[in-house]
C-alpha cells in the first residue's frame, strides 16, 4: 500500500513538473511561432482580433519582398563579413595571448594578465565614446572597419583561452621544446589543437554577439549601405511599422544563422555563456 | 579567491626558463588592440569627463561641472530612477522564476535538452529581431497580449506607449530574454551540490519541499548571489530594447541611464557630459563587483 502510494505521488509530482516545464517552454516559445507563422500571412491577417495563428493561405511573397524591397541582401552580407572577421581575429589573438599568459615566462606577466582581467567589467559604454571620437578621427566611421577593428580584440576571450591552456601539462611543452620547437611553433603544432573544444566555444559564443550586436553599429554607422542586420532590421521596421508580415519574414531569416548554430551545437552555448557570467 | 589561487598556479619563476622574446612577439598584436580599443579609451573617457566637447570646436576643461551637472540634471535623476525601478521589477522575478524552472529541469528525466534549448531561445536572440515580435505582441488593437489578458478579465493596455505601463512592458521582454541565461547558471550550481546531502534528508524523513527549503536553497547561496549580482550589473545596462520600443518615452518614462548616455554622446554631441555619465554607471557596477567579490570569498569561506 505505501509503496503504490509513494509511486501515484512520484507520478503526480512528474506530471506538475512537466506541466510547469512546459507553460514555461510555450512562454518562451510562442513568440517565435508567430514570428514563423506570421512571415507567411497576408497583410490583412495580421490585423484579424481575435489573433490567428494560422493564415488562410501561405505566402511567400513576403520573403521575395525583403530583398526587393530593402537592401536586405546587403544587411545579411555586411554582417556575414563583419562576423566572420570578428570570430576568426579574435578567436586567433585570444589563443596566442591566453597561451602566452598561460605557459609562457615573461616579466611582468601575472601585472599584465590582472590588468586584462579587471577591464572585463568594464561596460561598453565607457570605452565607446572615446573610440567613437577616435574612428571618427581616423576616418573609419561608417566603414565595417569601426565594427571589426575593436572587437578583433577580446579580454573575455583571451582569459578564456587561457583557462584552457593552463590545463595544458608542463611536460608536453618540455618536450616539445626539446625537440628543437620554438614556443612559437610548440604554440601553433601542439597546443592550438589541443584546444579544439574551447575554441569552438569561443567561436559560437563571438559570432553570437557579433552576428546579434545593435548598440556598436548603431553607434558607428549611417550610410544605410553599410548597414548590418540587427540596424537594418531596426531601420526596416521604422520605415514600414506596420507591414508585419515582411518584418517577421526578415526576422526569421535574421535569426536563422545563430539558430542553425544552436542546434547544431546547444552544449556550446551553453558552456560559452556559463563561462562569460563565470569570469570572475 | 579563485582568480589569485590560478595566478598562483602557474609555474613559478626560475622554474622554467625565461622567453621574454617570444612572450612579447606573440602577445603584441592583443596588446596593441588591448591598449587602443580598451585602455586608452577609458583613461580619455576619464578624461574626457572634465572637459566640454561638441566635436566642434576644441575640448575646454571645466573641471567638475559635468559631475555637478550631473547631480543637478533632473533627467539624470529621472532616468537613473527608471533604472532602479527597471532593475526592481526585473531581478527579482527573473531570479525566482529561473530558479524554479532549474529545479524542475534538474528533477526529470525525458526531453531536457528540448526545454533547455526552448527556455535558452530568446537568450540567443537578437534584440531587434525580439523588438519587433513583442512589439506586435503589445499592439493595444491586435496585439496577442490584450488578446490572452482578456480571458482574465484584464481590460486592454495601451503598453508601449503609455507613460504609466513603457518600463513595465520593457521588464517583460527583459525577464522574458534573461530567464534561459539565468536558469543555465542555477542549472550548473544545482549540478555541483553534492548527492549525499539529499539522501541524508531523504534518510531522515524528509519531504521534497523541506528537501529544497533546507538543503538546495542554502547550498544554492553562492550561485543565487551569483546571479543576482550579475542580473542587476545587465539591467543597470539596459538599452536596446529600450531605444528599440519606446525610444525612452512616451515622454522620459522609459528612458534609462545608458539611453541618456547615448542620446548625449551621439544625438546632442555633448561628449563630456556622456564621458560623466558612463563614469557614473562604472562607478555602480565596480560597487556591485566589489560587493561581489568579497561575498563570494566570504561565502567560500563558509561552505
Amino acid at each position: 500500500m505505501l509503496k503504490a502510494g509513494i509511486k501515484r505521488n512520484k507520478i503526480i509530482r512528474g506530471i506538475i513538473l512537466y506541466a510547469i516545464l512546459s507553460i514555461g517552454a510555450a512562454t518562451m516559445l510562442v513568440p517565435f511561432i508567430w514570428m514563423l507563422s506570421s512571415s507567411f500571412k497576408s497583410l490583412n491577417e495580421v490585423f484579424v482580433y481575435p489573433p490567428k495563428l494560422f493564415g488562410e493561405k501561405i505566402v511567400w511573397q513576403n520573403y521575395k519582398q525583403i530583398s526587393s524591397r530593402f537592401n536586405f541582401f546587403s544587411y545579411f552580407c555586411n554582417s556575414a563579413i563583419v562576423s566572420a572577421w570578428v570570430v576568426v581575429v579574435q578567436v586567433l589573438t585570444s589563443a596566442t595571448a591566453g597561451y602566452v599568459f598561460a605557459k609562457l615566462n615573461f616579466k611582468g606577466r601575472d601585472k599584465i594578465f590582472i590588468l586584462y582581467l579587471a577591464t572585463m567589467m568594464v561596460p561598453f559604454h565607457v570605452t565607446v565614446i572615446t573610440n567613437f571620437l577616435q574612428m571618427s578621427r581616423y576616418g573609419l566611421v561608417n566603414t565595417l572597419w569601426s565594427l571589426m577593428l575593436p572587437a578583433s580584440v577580446s579580454a573575455f576571450g583571451t582569459f578564456m583561452m587561457r583557462q584552457f591552456f593552463i590545463t595544458v601539462p608542463n611536460e608536453l611543452i618540455e618536450s616539445a621544446k626539446m625537440d628543437g620547437c620554438n614556443p612559437f611553433m610548440t604554440f601553433i603544432m601542439i597546443c592550438f589543437p589541443l584546444a579544439k573544444s574551447t575554441i569552438a566555444t569561443l567561436a559560437i559564443f563571438c559570432f553570437m554577439n557579433t552576428w546579434n550586436d545593435y548598440f556598436t553599429p548603431l553607434v558607428y554607422l549611417n550610410d544605410e549601405r553599410k548597414y548590418t542586420l540587427p540596424i537594418g532590421l531596426a531601420a526596416m521596421k521604422g520605415m514600414y511599422s506596420t507591414n508585419w508580415p515582411v518584418l517577421m519574414a526578415a526576422s526569421v531569416v535574421a535569426v536563422f544563422p545563430v539558430l542553425i548554430a544552436f542546434l547544431l551545437a546547444q552544449d556550446a552555448f551553453v558552456k560559452g555563456v556559463m563561462m562569460s557570467g563565470l569570469k570572475d | 579567491m579563485e582568480r589569485t589561487a590560478q595566478v598562483k598556479r602557474t609555474p613559478k619563476k626560475g622554474a622554467l626558463k625565461r622567453d621574454d622574446g617570444w612572450a612579447w612577439v606573440m602577445l603584441l598584436p592583443n596588446v596593441i588592440g588591448f591598449l587602443m580599443f580598451m585602455l586608452i579609451p577609458m583613461v580619455a573617457t576619464f578624461v574626457l569627463s572634465f572637459m566640454e566637447y561638441d566635436m566642434l570646436s576644441a575640448p575646454k576643461f571645466v573641471g567638475l561641472q559635468n559631475y555637478k551637472d550631473m547631480i543637478e540634471d533632473p533627467i539624470t535623476r529621472q532616468v537613473t530612477w527608471n533604472t532602479i525601478v527597471y532593475t526592481i521589477l526585473t531581478v527579482p522575478v527573473g531570479m525566482v522564476l529561473s530558479l524554479l524552472l532549474a529545479v524542475a529541469l534538474d528533477s526529470i528525466n525525458y526531453l531536457k535538452r528540448f526545454f533547455r534549448g526552448a527556455y535558452f531561445l530568446p537568450s540567443i536572440t537578437s534584440m531587434v529581431v525580439i523588438s519587433i515580435v513583442w512589439q506586435w505582441i503589445y499592439n493595444p488593437e491586435y496585439g496577442l497580449m490584450n488578446f490572452f489578458l482578456s480571458f482574465f478579465g484584464v481590460s486592454p493596455k495601451k503598453w508601449l506607449t503609455s507613460s504609466s505601463t513603457s518600463l513595465i512592458s520593457l521588464a517583460i521582454v527583459g525577464i522574458w530574454k534573461r530567464l534561459g541565461y539565468d536558469m543555465v547558471i542555477f542549472l550548473s550550481g544545482l549540478q555541483g551540490i553534492s548527492t549525499n546531502y539529499y539522501e541524508a534528508a531523504q534518510l531522515d524523513g524528509a519531504n521534497k519541499f523541506q528537501i529544497f527549503w533546507h538543503i538546495t536553497i542554502p547550498l544554492l547561496r553562492p550561485t543565487t548571489f551569483f546571479v543576482f549580482v550579475m542580473a542587476i550589473i545587465g539591467s543597470f545596462q539596459v538599452f536596446d530594447q529600450v531605444q528599440l520600443m519606446t525610444q525612452g518615452g512616451p515622454g522620459r518614462s522609459s528612458s534609462v541611464l545608458v539611453h541618456y548616455l547615448y542620446q548625449n554622446a551621439f544625438q546632442y554631441f555633448k561628449m563630456g557630459y556622456a564621458c560623466a555619465l558612463a563614469y557614473l554607471l562604472f562607478a555602480i557596477v565596480l560597487v556591485l563587483t566589489v560587493i561581489n567579490m568579497r561575498t563570494e570569498k566570504k561565502m567560500r569561506e563558509t561552505f
